[in-house]
């Protein structure tokens, strides 16, 4: 299969729309489950006016929120696909742009020092994007993350010592959502990064906070400690909004890679309730939408 | 727990009036405003043509649709998505704002700190929580975009906004002391060691 990069740009495109407008099932779920278990009567009418927000935004062809956030495209390109690398990292920034320009998107993305906004939601590095491979014949899949703001100001970086141990990953993770409280738009999806070097290990709390709910870590300790971290952080009383309740997090999901003997890296990356994703499917017999 | 509606602007006794755990409905004006436009206005000492005397301002940065100048869009914006951004950062900000400006409430999600709550305490002012992400509801609060200065920060420019029944908004903050968000986070913290020993964590 040759990619059709005119093809991919236009998908680049439409990504980002449906991502900002239309919230995967997996949360509207998890927002079902939260409200059954809600206690606090403020939780409750938080809870209450997030969901009546989604099917306002659909009923109104309205984006979700308003934080058009920062562009994350995730691609995954299978066996026996012909492209050309540079034309399809141009075609995704300009279906990036497209989106922006034709939608008349925010363009939330400046410069890092002069802080100058191009209105094109691109920059220097911007759109992210990441390109990994597998084993799918013809098969080239797309995720459009729309990373919002509030919840990625809240990401934290600890070189532990091996010394220090699970126990102290654990209670950093809970020292970080309480340090947060509601500047994250709670009730969030933690990720958590466990291993591997500084900059993997941030990189799999953010495959973690984005990872959709009801999925579970790949390694029989990581699902484990997920499992126990998703208990209690419910259990801080945090709530939707900061507000109290316990609905602080729809999970916790670890995402772990093996690290160096004299390392214990752990990373925090927040998903807020606003986890918007996206995602396309190329092959021979045309394009779906998941 | 009162129900309050406030015909924007307001005195310093309506701010007053106004007690954490109220819910509050504003009615006709509200301002826009975020990181940009604040660090122009106190730290480079920007001036507005825009009268914020007794007003509530909204941390936010607007999607708007570029339109002819119309009755409904007297400066060629038309609304398509606001909503509310984090407030926290904003903190050093409230005081003056009250000060020079006279702003009287601040609109935000995530609540402030120990600044914005002396800063009310002493001028009177409240702030009032909004629920985040929530914006596409928000959106059909707000009527028309009236008029906007400091354009060249886009998106982060000072909106002015017309709005019909914008609300309701929880009291977070108040005059008297009070703040949910602490009060939260007091909770939180009395339940912190007990929920690291459920994981067997202490040590
Ligand atoms: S943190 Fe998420 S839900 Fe909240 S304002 Fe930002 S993008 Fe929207």
């Amino acid at each position: 299969m040759d990619l059709d990069l005119n093809e991919l740009e236009v998908v680049c495109r439409d990504l980002y729309v449906r991502a900002l407008k239309i919230l995967p099932p997996d949360i509207k779920a998890g927002f079902s489950d939260l409200q059954a278990r809600e206690t606090s009567a403020t939780g409750r009418a938080i809870l209450g006016t997030m969901v009546e927000n989604v099917a306002v935004a659909e009923r109104t062809q309205n984006i979700l929120c308003q934080d058009t956030g920062i562009p994350i495209y995730n691609l995954v390109i299978g066996r026996n696909v012909a492209f050309d690398g540079a034309g399809l990292k141009a075609a995704i920034r300009r279906g990036c742009e497209r989106a922006t320009k034709e939608h008349s998107l925010r363009s939330s993305v400046v410069h890092p020092i002069t802080r100058q906004n191009e209105q094109t939601s691109c920059g220097i590095r911007v759109p992210i994007i990441h390109v990994d491979f597998d084993a799918r014949d013809e098969t080239v899949s797309v995720e459009m993350i729309p990373k919002g703001s509030g919840s990625e100001n809240g990401s934290f970086l600890q070189m532990l010592l091996p010394s220090d141990g699970i126990n102290a990953v654990k209670r950093f993770v809970i020292d970080r959502v309480i340090e947060l409280g509601g500047r994250v738009c709670p009730p969030t999806i933690v990720g958590v990064g466990i291993g591997g070097t500084s900059d993997l290990c941030m990189h799999l709390a953010k495959i973690a906070a984005t990872r959709p709910l009801r999925s579970a870590c790949a390694d029989e300790d990581g699902a484990r400690i997920e499992a126990e971290l998703s208990r209690a952080v419910n259990e801080l009383g945090i709530g939707p909004q900061g507000l109290g309740g316990r609905s602080t997090s729809f999970a916790v999901h670890v995402e772990i890679a093996a690290t160096h003997i004299t390392q214990n890296p752990v990373a925090v990356n927040i998903q807020c309730h606003s986890a918007r994703r996206a995602r396309a499917t190329l092959t021979p017999g045309g394009i779906s939408f998941d | 727990m009162a129900h309050h509606v406030l015909d924007m602007p307001i005195d310093a006794g309506h701010a007053r009036a106004l007690r954490i755990g109220d819910t509050v409905t504003l009615r006709k004006t509200l301002f826009g405003i975020r990181d940009a436009t604040l660090i122009h206005m106190f730290d480079r000492d920007r001036r507005t043509r825009l009268d914020l005397v007794g007003h509530a301002v909204i941390h936010t940065a607007p999607n708007v649709h570029r339109v002819e100048p119309s009755e409904a869009a007297p400066v060629g914006y038309a609304p398509f998505c606001i909503g509310t951004t984090t407030s926290m950062r904003m903190e050093r900000f409230t005081d003056a704002l009250m000060d020079r400006e006279g702003v009287r409430l601040i609109v935000g999600k995530g609540g402030m700190g120990p600044e914005t709550l002396k800063a009310f305490a002493e001028r009177g002012g409240a702030y009032l929580a909004i629920v985040g992400g929530a914006a596409a509801l928000e959106t059909t609060w707000i009527e028309t975009i009236v008029d906007v200065d400091m354009d060249d920060l886009h998106p982060e420019s000072l909106w002015q906004f017309a709005i019909r029944d914008f609300g309701p908004l929880l009291v977070g903050m108040d005059s008297h002391g009070g703040s949910l968000f602490a009060d939260v986070q007091r909770d939180v913290a009395s339940r912190r060691d007990a929920v690291i020993a459920s994981l067997g964590a202490a040590r």
